[in-house]
């Protein structure tokens, strides 16, 4: 179980700039949980998954996982158990080296990256198949520098690499935004097989109401740094994405846009 | 046949600093000015070893450990102080120029007459058939292929993929669950290891040590670095450190060629800084015409 509780989080304290996006925030996570996020632009998707992974600090509350308090734990130790995929298609692979050798970097996460070969031979068939099952023609690729791949192909590879291995939790930030409406699709199936698979508790921010509907077994609306939707189980089953919608607006006409 | 022969020479002990740069400002994409104190740490540090009898093959352990601990240092400084990358070389080559002065114990120390690496029984026995004056030169080649070569295979193992992650893009080694920071040092370690390395060869193929032969030790390697990269840039027949190695010697060629048609090696500084901004400024033209290029793809992908 994932615990955020009472959280505080200001951005540029003490300039003119200063803003307060969380002020108080509780947000609970149960295990083998598949939470889709939605919420407008600037709502704090992002921030909130970079408070739990460590990647911004909290200025106050605490972080749990299981009743362990990891608040103060450092961001690399944190990933060693969370899959990743951000919302920016090049942070999660790297662009110099080739599909092969990032998979094979992301093969080895959480053990001890030595002096053995970087690549390991016995290992290329199961990428391939891990590859295929993107229908981008990638298995074909394994040499080809991820840099010259086009952002969506980079995305899907990234999803790859972040479960290759064991994780407790899956976190996609927008995850589908990069691809094609085929690719997103097969991507989103592929992400819900991978889910189903693993049992890998997820958080998935997503701007796809469809998505967020279909996928996962509870759906949270944020609204500036606060969680006002939060439905889960049959209430979630029986929203449509009118419902949703309806909701989007009426926030935004509250805030006078 | 003289000037070719110091050319290579020299071209192939400068190839080996190279390499360490090429490790910093390629692989890293950082900035590391340590290079102007480690690499006359490493003239330093043999010339004292030699003078006081030590085994010439000592010098190039001794040189490696210490040029790494001096990375080390470096990497410290900026991943736990968070000092700037160019600052946190700036501070360390300073803190060397004393460091350095010590080793030595003074600014000129000879060391001629002595048994060096290039010039003791072992070397003599071993390559009485061959010239003397090429015996240098081939030493200095094995030497130098033999460290490209350890290089090539530490960049393909675990560890040297991180290294080469690093550099591109922090954040995946992060989400790999491993200490971004520890990575960054490691490699300045690795560099400057290199670079010592290298002035403890120069210092014994020079036959001295002088408080000044860092000077522009970092501008050398980055231009070795670009001349190499950017030249060879199409050519995958070979790896990108064969293209470094073959960089340093087109540089010192060069030099060796400005300073045959007259020029004094003072003026040879403001030359090379010249061709360097002009190399830079090519390779930086290059760089955005690319990525225009990829930018246009992009573009028209999505029409
Ligand atoms: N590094 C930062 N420095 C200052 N302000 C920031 C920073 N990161 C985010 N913010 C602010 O925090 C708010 C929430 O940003 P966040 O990126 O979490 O939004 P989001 O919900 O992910 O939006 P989007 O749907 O556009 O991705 C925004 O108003 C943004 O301006
Ligand atoms: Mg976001």
């Amino acid at each position: 179980m994932l615990t955020l509780e009472n959280i505080t989080k200001h951005y540029n304290p003490g300039s003119v700039n200063e803003m307060c996006l969380f002020d108080g925030f509780h947000f609970t996570v149960q295990d083998g949980e598949f939470v889709s996020v939605v919420g407008s632009n600037g709502s704090g998707k992002t921030s909130l998954l970079n408070l739990i992974c460590g990647s911004i600090d909290t200025d106050g509350g605490s972080i749990q996982v299981n009743g362990q308090d990891m608040t103060r734990k450092k961001s690399y130790l944190r990933h060693r158990k969370i899959g990743r995929v951000y919302q920016d298609p090049s942070k999660g692979t790297c662009p110099s080296m080739t599909i092969l050798e990032n998979m094979s970097l992301a093969d080895n996460k959480g053990r001890h990256y030595g002096l053995r070969r970087g690549v390991n031979k016995a290992r290329m068939e199961s990428y391939r198949e891990l590859l295929s099952q993107l229908n981008l023609g990638l298995e074909d690729k394994l040499h080809t520098r991820v840099g010259d791949l086009s952002g969506g192909q980079r995305q899907a590879v990234a999803l790859l690499m972040s479960t290759m291995t064991p994780i407790d939790f899956l976190i996609l930030d927008e995850h589908t935004a990069a691809l094609d409406p085929k690719t997103a699709e097969t991507i989103m199936e592929l992400t819900d097989r991978i889910v189903r698979k693993k049992k890998v508790t997820t958080i998935m921010v997503t701007h796809n109401l469809r998505y967020a509907l279909e996928y996962g077994n509870r759906l949270v609306m944020m609204h500036e740094g606060n969680v006002i939707l939060d439905k889960s189980g049959r209430e979630k089953e029986e929203m449509d994405t009118e419902e949703i919608m309806g909701i989007f607006n009426r926030i935004s006409v509250e805030c006078g846009n | 046949m003289a000037l070719l022969l110091s050319v290579l020479e020299q071209g192939l002990i400068y190839a080996i600093m190279g390499l360490g740069v090429y490790i910093t400002y390629k692989i890293l994409d950082f900035p590391d000015l340590t290079v102007d104190g480690s690499f006359p740490m490493g003239a330093a540090i043999a010339c004292i070893l030699i003078s006081r009898g030590a085994p010439s093959l000592l010098t190039l352990p001794v040189c490696f450990l210490a040029g790494a601990f001096v990375g080390m240092l470096t990497g410290l400084i900026h991943v736990k102080l968070k000092v700037r990358d160019l600052l946190s070389g700036i501070i360390m080559m300073t803190a060397l120029y004393t460091v350095n002065l010590r080793i030595a114990g003074k600014a000129n120390l000879p060391i001629y007459n002595m048994q060096t690496l290039f010039d003791n029984e072992a070397v003599d026995s071993l390559t009485g058939w061959i010239p003397e004056r090429f015996r240098t030169v081939l030493i200095i080649f094995v030497i130098t292929i033999l460290i490209k070569c350890l290089l090539d295979w530490y960049l393909s193992t675990q560890s040297g993929f991180l290294l080469r992650a690093v550099g591109d893009n922090d954040t995946i080694v992060t989400s790999l669950g491993v200490d971004k920071g520890l990575v960054k040092i490691t490699g300045l370690s690795i560099a400057n290891g290199l670079v010592t390395v290298s002035g403890c060869l120069f210092a014994q193929q020079q036959r001295f040590f002088d408080i000044s032969v860092g000077t522009g030790t970092v501008v050398i390697g980055l231009a070795s670095v670009i001349i190499g990269t950017s030249l060879f840039r199409r050519i995958t027949v070979w790896k990108v450190t064969t293209s470094v190695v073959i960089g340093s010697l087109i540089y010192k060629g060069c030099v060796a060629l400005a300073i045959r048609m007259g020029l004094s090696s003072s003026d040879l500084k403001l030359i090379t800084a010249v061709l360097f901004l002009g190399i830079l400024v090519l390779g930086m033209e290059r760089k955005k015409k690319v990525k225009t290029d990829a930018d246009i793809r992009e573009h028209n992908k999505t029409l």
